[in-house]
């Protein structure tokens, strides 16, 4: 569904992505996790064509990437600079479907179907800033969802929450990605958290940045915050994806696992 | 407890006035006619007509008519213009490398030199006033709506473009909003001096009008009617001022709650 082969970025003499090659199956959700700096962000926005890559090539079913495809949506870290304080939280969602073709009536009732799905449906009405950090970060996915994208790009989505909405949050996105089947690519500097919510995750080296190691991960469509974590599986697996994200080299016995 | 309070700041205003009464009496200069004696006259001239017409009289209609309807209308036209023009400007860098220079010339001259310039290129009254306050008053609402387009917020505009917004939908739901602080800020500065212009046009660019009545009452000596005239314009400085802070409350309510919570 997503093929990302070769991606080479250089801003000036400065080479931040160093032929980065990574897949991604239909409804498949992969994490990309790697040190702070590695160029993840521009990883992400050479995928979703805000920016033209110097080289290397960006297939979404099969069609390069060059202006910014129109089945791909996109939740940023900074919802507080990504969802428009002066609109409501149901317009929010529902201006984007203008694109969609539908009137203002069908805006209206997919925009409320996407808040209810992500818990926000006596909210509608608020402003971004009558909303928590949490909130507002769930009025952006429901934009996402209710956009009805292939491909959901997520740009380190809960980095600015605290740790109690971080974890709904992830499970919220667990829940909407398999009812939907989209492919996601979810982008993070926490090995835990890439762990916990994927179905591979990737990790990056440090700048220039390659790919260190494509690891599935074998926990089963359905976790949980607490038994998941738990699993010897999952210890093993965020180790090994903690030894690589600090440099380390992958462990035959663990890759063996898989 | 508030409008306790509101009244309690308002004290100085009473005790200027009393001094003023008292020193312009003992003074008995002709140019400084008692605020009672102001008071009276602007009684008769602008309020002693039938209570149908809410007392206005047939002075009133003649002096606050034309200058209110030129007023709004200057400031509307500056507003259209100038916010078209800046969003414009504000969005395009080619656009604006051009007509920077341009702009910062224009607005460095001082709008009455250009009175004289009007009056030869268009016709005497009406139109040559209405030319003056535009273009005295459009400087800021065009410099500060080019600044408001141009400094939106990255990720705005990125989230504009990932959703595939059109052009129009990106003006009219992501850039002028997001300028309209800006654009504000600019609209009421340009109300103020759009006063200051249309008094200056009145006196030198035409007949009725409170700038017309302001000059015809001083070349004839009538002083108690050039202070009522001066009062009330500062009167409707204070009331249009007041009202269009109304309005941006109103209107800006998400800025100001937005700045007050993150």
């Amino acid at each position: 569904m997503l093929e990302i082969t070769d991606l080479v970025h250089s801003y000036g003499s400065h080479r931040v992505l160093d032929g980065v090659s990574i897949r991604a199956a239909e409804g498949e959700l992969v994490c990309v996790v790697g040190p702070s700096g590695c160029g993840k962000s521009t990883l992400l926005r050479s995928v979703a064509g805000l920016i033209r890559p110097t080289g290397g090539r960006v297939l979404i079913d099969g069609r390069p990437v060059e202006r910014i495809p129109d089945n791909l949506a996109v939740v940023f870290q900074d919802y507080s600079r990504s969802l428009y304080p002066w609109m409501t939280a149901a317009n929010n969602v529902a201006l984007p479907l203008r694109r969609r073709g539908l009137d203002r009536r069908r805006r209206r009732e997919a925009a409320m179907a996407a808040l209810d799905q992500v818990g926000l449906a006596d909210a509608a009405e608020k402003y971004p800033w009558e909303m928590s950090g949490g909130m507002q970060q769930r009025v952006s996915i429901a934009r996402a969802l209710a956009y009805r994208p292939s491909l959901l790009l997520m740009d380190e989505p809960f980095g600015s929450v605290d740790a109690q909405t971080r974890e709904d949050l992830e499970d919220l996105v667990l829940r909407v990605c398999a009812h939907h089947g989209m492919t996601t690519l979810l982008i993070t500097h926490d090995i835990d958290e890439s762990v916990y919510v994927g179905d591979r995750v990737i990790v990056l080296t440090r700048s220039p940045t390659r790919v260190a190691a494509d690891l599935p991960v074998d926990l089963g469509r359905s976790r949980d915050q607490i038994a998941t974590r738990q699993l010897g599986a999952f210890v093993r697996l965020r180790a090994e994806v903690g030894r690589l994200v600090r440099g380390g080299s992958p462990t035959p016995t663990v890759l063996e696992k898989h | 407890m508030n409008a306790i309070r509101a009244v309690g700041r308002l004290w100085l205003v009473p005790v200027t006035l009393v001094a003023w009464e008292i020193a312009t009496r003992v003074a008995e200069q002709p140019f400084f006619p008692p605020p009672s004696a102001t008071l009276v006259r602007m009684g008769e001239m602008w309020l002693s007509g039938p209570p149908s017409r809410l007392l206005l009289t047939e002075q009133a209609m003649s002096d606050f008519g034309p200058s209110l309807a030129r007023l709004f209308a200057g400031w509307a036209l500056a507003a259209v213009i100038g916010v078209a023009a800046g969003v414009a400007i504000g969005c395009s860098t080619r656009l604006s490398d051009y007509l920077d220079p341009l702009i910062h010339l224009g607005r460095a001259v001082p709008p009455p030199l250009l009175v004289p310039f009007f009056l030869a290129l268009l016709k005497l009254g009406t139109p040559a006033q209405l030319a003056t306050i535009v273009f005295g008053i459009i400087w800021p609402i065009l410099v500060n709506t080019i600044d408001g387009a141009r400094t939106v917020d990255r990720q705005h505009l990125e989230t504009a473009r990932i959703f595939g917004f059109s052009t129009v939908q990106r003006l009219t739901r992501v850039i002028v909003p997001a300028a309209m602080p800006k654009i504000f800020a600019g609209l009421r500065l340009a109300l103020s001096l759009a006063l200051i212009l249309l008094i200056v046009a009145e006196i030198f660019a035409g007949s009725g009008g409170l700038g017309y009545r302001l000059l015809s009452a001083q070349r004839t000596y009538l002083y108690a009617d050039m202070w009522g005239c001066l009062v009330v314009l500062g009167l409707l400085g204070y009331l249009l001022n007041s009202a269009f802070l109304l309005l941006e409350r109103r209107v800006l309510a998400w800025h100001r709650n937005a700045r007050q919570t993150t």
